[in-house]
């Protein structure tokens, strides 16, 4: 699984339609320990910058990740 | 490279015209560009149409032809460029090429969206469609929540705060409510923008811009022919556009755009110009952080400095140097396509001294800076009294 630390992440309370039925959610930039970044989405408690976080379990082929 | 001048404009108000389709405001534009240069359809050489997403919106393609020869331009090359919200940045960029190496003498360059036909969750996927769609787009990002990203990390790195952020909302509603075209006249409070519902946090309502039906239009001569066509040309001193990654998860900062500080750089050696001399501007505000950076990016101000500088009012319509005198895309409106060339017509207006209540009083030497999806292309225009 991988880890890593949020580089920045905000809430989005207006959504495309396709995701309309999940808002609110979390969406964070990841530095990944392995090197790069990527886009993902946040479960559980928010995550600010500089929180630790690690992948969780994918949902419809869209990576998530926790904060730890 | 011979020397360019802007010598017909044309606009449409920026609005939601629920009567009003793609074409209809594309030609109004572009028949009152040609009214303004005083020339005949069949005098134009070569057409180009900026629109980001008429397939989409409007389901149309091949737009550019669609759109020319309605205007009665018949015959010549007619193009349309895509470049996300700096699409028609982008196709004034290649028609300044055209008329800048010789091709052709005069080039009509309009920019038109259609965007208020579909309903928000729709126009939000249509506009995410500009960010990369295998990735950042794949988990739910919106483009406000891109830019609420960005801002999130302005914030944490130079103390940028939410009421900055407002503050770009009051100001270029205020400059707005003057503008007779703009799609939003309306004075805010700094209260009404700090607390107005959330889009994606820290942005709420009013640092968004809005979603709008509108089309602009200018032509395009040598400078040396431009009083055949008015009295008052305006100089194209000094134009670049440059490009980057679509995601923003492979920049290796957010809070600064390359592709703007490049097309800045370049656009500025070429008028032969420094930052501190640009008496105005028109900055792309998609996001009030948007306007923030680009402050700092193209040398307005120091990096990070940029919200400081907007709460200190030196922006505002009578600051020390306004920047969207028109409203920008959050008062004045923002058809996508359509934004670059109506940056150009802004910039125009003043130079001209044409703005009417907006008119400001150093008005000679202006800048144009149109970015396309959360920084991938940007274009920058340094335009000035001929």
């Amino acid at each position: 699984m991988r880890s890593g630390t949020v580089y920045t992440e905000t809430v989005i309370w207006s959504a495309p339609e396709v995701f309309a039925a999940d808002v609110p959610y979390q969406t964070a930039i990841v530095e990944l320990d392995s090197g790069g970044r990527v886009t993902v989405r946040i479960s559980g408690d928010r995550a600010a910058i500089g929180d630790r976080v690690m992948e969780a379990e994918p949902r419809n082929g869209i990576p998530f990740f926790r904060k730890v | 490279m011979r020397p360019v001048a802007v010598v017909g404009i044309g606009k449409t108000a920026f609005g939601a015209f629920a009567d009003r389709d793609l074409r209809s405001l594309a030609i109004e534009a572009g028949e009152k560009c040609l009214q303004n240069a005083q020339l005949a359809p069949s005098q134009v050489q070569s057409f180009y149409l900026g629109n980001f997403a008429g397939p989409s919106f409007v389901g149309q393609n091949h737009l550019a032809p669609y759109v020319s020869t309605a205007l009665g331009i018949q015959g010549v090359p007619s193009t349309r460029i895509e470049a996300a919200c700096a699409s028609s940045g982008s196709a004034f960029f290649h028609a300044w090429t055209e008329v800048a190496a010789g091709v052709y003498d005069l080039v009509m360059v309009v920019g038109v969206e259609k965007m208020t036909s579909q309903p928000t969750a729709r126009v939000s996927q249509i506009l995410a469609e500009a960010g990369d769609c295998s990735g950042e787009m794949r988990v739910g990002s919106t483009f406000a929540s891109l830019f609420a990203m960005i801002a999130r990390r302005h914030m944490y790195e130079f103390g940028t705060k939410k009421e900055h952020l407002s503050m770009v909302a009051v100001k270029n509603h205020a400059a707005g409510a003057l503008n007779p075209q703009a799609h939003m006249r309306k004075v805010i409070t700094l209260e009404q923008a700090m607390n107005a519902k959330p889009i994606a946090e820290p942005l709420n309502l009013y640092d968004c811009s809005l979603v709008s039906d509108g089309a602009a239009a200018v032509l395009l001569a040598p400078l040396e022919r431009a009083r055949e066509f008015t009295t008052k040309p305006v100089r194209v001193l000094g134009i670049a556009q440059c490009s980057d990654y679509v995601a923003l998860d492979q920049k290796a900062t957010i809070t600064t755009f390359p592709a703007v500080r490049r097309a800045g750089e370049q656009a500025y050696k070429m008028a032969g110009v420094a930052p501190p001399e640009i008496e105005f501007a028109e900055l792309h505000d998609c996001f009030t952080i948007a306007e923030i950076i680009a402050t700092e990016d193209l040398g307005f101000v120091e990096k990070g400095q940029g919200g400081p500088y907007a709460f200190a009012g030196c922006t505002a319509l009578r600051g020390a140097r306004p920047v969207n005198t028109s409203g920008g895309l959050k008062s004045k409106g923002h058809p996508v396509g359509a934004t670059g060339v109506a940056q150009i017509c802004d910039l125009a207006l003043q130079v001209r001294g044409e703005a009417g209540d907006r008119q400001i009083e150093r008005h000679s030497l202006g800048l144009a800076e149109n970015l396309g999806g959360s920084g991938a292309t940007c274009v920058v225009s340094i335009l000035g009294a001929a």
